[in-house]
């Protein structure tokens, strides 16, 4: 059982939600700003779908993992957190890359394996990263950014830098070794990090609580004295106050925050993914606790959106989404003459 | 020229390196007050304080892993593992993510990361603190991987490994660190994928790395009496390998011995014969291509039997005697 249950947020599935305005006002969100966000997680939602249809219409080379219901997380951290602070990726990764403003055309560029992509068609899906704008990468090793984020944290702390990292990983990697090495040396040299362990319920095919010998994962934290939350992460408000917190613990040099964002994800794990291993009437029941169903019933009951605008908004993304595809598709194969660049040793 | 030993080299290069320039810092397990399990940075902490000689807990994949964190957030980090054998732990990392990221984002990271690490037998540390693993880590392309025999080298290759922008991996070996050698006073550093000819020959070519370079070269002045003589080539780089200076003392020597310490199956000999084999010099060849390696086994405890589990200096002579005579 656990016994810090005042780190587990109270408006869970189910709970009553908070008047919007009053949330928003406590946050210092305006209208314009939450239209902005819910916007931005129509764009995710509709790449995603169009990664799942062009891999369907056979143009993708690649695998992919796709982060459709997970898209409160991104949105609700990035906009809590300075659009530079470094970033270390899961391999889910679109909706974080997408939230943090990078470029839609490179991603589905690199998607489709282009030379015009983030890394030149070197990574995909994977792979992105956007190294000038302080974001390291998604990482297709379970875990495996974990400590790359904190020797980022080290240095920040040695360069007296005032940045931070944001370091994320899902429910599987927390059963990672690295994990917990990465946690301990985090909390003994209080770097400015903030880990994220966004909880979709599988590691693969690999439910949550037949992995994890106690949960919620985040109460791990407590083992290295790093205060933490368990959040719904579908709650995009609860999401983006919980990030605020932290982020203010964190910039206020008291070392790192730990955030367990409950969440769940909608497609398969990859492209080889039959679903053999959940049902139907599961993934129907998280539907209706949808991120962006629910932030936009919370937002037309408080005045602040129509029906109608949120359809706007959402053939926008379509739209912006599409373009991307027709940038991707026009632009040029890698050269099978630049093979080895980038090749040192 | 002054005399200093191979460990005091080490830590000239470290202290020159962190004097010059303010982003190198050494991180790793009992690196301060203790000096590292061999001494190697012993007084540095004093010298540069916690924020440069950073001392972590056991934890080596976390340990390479941010050292590859720093250096993309614009540190020059020097890593130590306690021992090779440790580099195990950390190979997800360093094989995963270290060795990768430059290529996987299309050119534009850079990281710019030395982890050095003591190798080798013959201290009685028995099978788990003995290994000379430098083939595995030469089997990776991303990593350079430098094993330095002489206090000379070791200095001047440390400075290029630290100024590298790219993760090397340098290789110490346990015996060498009191073995003395000159050192100029002056600045100077030693270019990575280099070979340096230690001994000119005409009769058969020696391919020695770390510890076997000493021993090649005292077995090649004994040789020289007989009328034997041996050219002894170190690479000092591992990867990239300077295969050139070899097939061309080869093309002269007409044969070839290649001597590590690590494990002769998959070991980094095979490498070099294969590329004198496909290489011009096959026409010259007088003798078959020979290697003499640690044997396929794990390194023992006892004195007498760690010692027959790599080469010595009889074998050494046994093996060179063998390929001139052409009698094997």
């Amino acid at each position: 059982m656990l016994n810090k249950t005042e780190n587990i947020a109270p408006t869970g599935p189910g709970q009553p939600a908070p008047d919007l305005g009053a949330q928003m006002e406590r946050a210092g969100l305006s209208a314009d700003n939450l239209v902005e966000m819910y916007t931005t997680m129509c764009k995710i939602r509709q790449f995603e779908q169009m990664a799942d249809r062009l891999y369907a219409q056979g143009k993708v080379h690649g695998t992919m993992h796709l982060s459709a219901g997970q898209e409160a997380v991104a949105v609700g951290t990035w906009r809590a957190v300075r659009r530079d602070a470094y970033f270390l990726n899961h391999h889910r990764g679109h909706g974080h890359f997408i939230a943090r403003g990078s470029d839609i055309n490179l991603m589905m560029a690199e998607f489709l394996g282009k030379d015009s992509g983030y890394c030149r068609g070197r990574g995909g899906s994977m792979h992105i990263a956007d190294i000038e704008t302080n974001n390291l990468g998604a990482n297709g090793i379970v875990g495996g950014g974990i400590s790359l984020g904190v020797g980022v944290g080290l240095a920040l702390k040695l360069q007296d830098q005032e940045n931070l990292v944001v370091d994320i990983f899902g429910d599987g990697a927390a059963n990672e070794g690295i994990f917990h090495e990465s946690l301990n040396m985090a909390a003994l040299w209080d770097l400015p990090i903030l880990f994220i362990c966004e909880n979709n319920h599988y590691g693969m095919s690999m439910e949550v609580s037949r992995a994890t010998a106690k949960l919620p994962i985040a109460q791990r934290a407590e083992g290295y004295g790093i205060p933490w939350k368990f959040i719904d992460g579908n709650d995009l408000m609860l999401v983006y106050e919980t990030m605020q917190q932290a982020v203010a613990h964190i910039q206020s040099g008291k070392g790192p925050y730990f955030v367990e964002a409950e969440t769940y994800r909608y497609f398969g794990h990859s492209k080889s993914d039959r679903n053999l291993y959940r049902t139907r009437d599961e993934i129907d029941e998280w539907k209706r606790r949808d991120p962006i169903v629910r932030i936009r019933h919370r937002m037309i009951t408080a005045g602040i959106l129509t029906e109608q605008a949120a359809e706007v908004i959402d053939q926008q993304a379509l739209q912006l989404i599409e373009s991307s595809v027709a940038f991707a598709e026009s632009s040029p194969e890698p050269d099978p003459s630049t093979l080895l660049e980038y090749v040192y040793a | 020229m002054p005399e200093m030993t191979y460990a005091e080299a080490i830590r000239a290069a470290l202290r020159e390196e962190m004097q010059r320039d303010q982003r190198v810092f050494l991180f790793g397990e009992d690196i301060g007050r203790y000096g590292g399990a061999f001494g190697v940075t012993f007084g540095l902490l004093d010298e540069f304080g916690e924020k440069r000689v950073v001392e972590t807990p056991i934890s080596e994949a976390a340990i390479v892993g941010a050292t590859t964190g720093a250096a993309l957030a614009g540190m020059r980090p020097v890593a130590e593992m306690m021992f090779m054998d440790f580099i195990l732990l950390g190979m997800e990392q360093l094989v995963n993510q270290a060795a990768k990221v430059r290529f996987m984002f299309g050119g534009k990271a850079s990281v710019p990361m030395v982890i050095r690490m003591p190798a080798g037998s013959g201290t009685g540390a028995a099978a788990q603190h003995s290994q000379s693993l430098e083939s595995i880590l030469v089997h990776i392309p991303g990593i350079k991987v430098v094993a330095p025999s002489t206090p000379y080298d070791a200095k001047g290759l440390l400075i290029s490994a630290i100024r590298d922008p790219n993760p090397v991996m340098f290789v110490e070996h346990k015996l060498l660190y009191k073995t003395k050698g000159e050192v100029p006073l002056e600045e100077y550093s030693i270019p990575i994928g280099v070979a340096d000819v230690k001994r000119m020959g005409k009769d058969l070519t020696v391919v020695a790395s770390s510890v076997m370079v000493p021993r090649s070269l005292v077995v090649a002045e004994r040789l020289s009496k007989d009328g034997i003589e041996v050219e002894v080539i170190d690479p000092r780089s591992l990867r990239p390998l300077d295969s050139e200076t070899i097939i061309q003392s080869v093309r002269k020597t007409g044969r070839l011995l290649v001597v590590h310490e690590a494990c002769e199956t998959g070991g980094w000999a095979g490498e070099v014969i294969a590329r004198v084999a496909s290489s011009p010099a096959f026409a010259y060849l007088d003798a078959p291509l020979r290697r003499l390696a640690g044997k396929d086994m794990p390194i023992p405890y006892n004195r007498n039997l760690e010692r027959a589990a790599v080469p010595q200096e009889e074998d050494i002579e046994r093996e060179i005697r063998a390929v001139v005579a052409n009698v094997y």
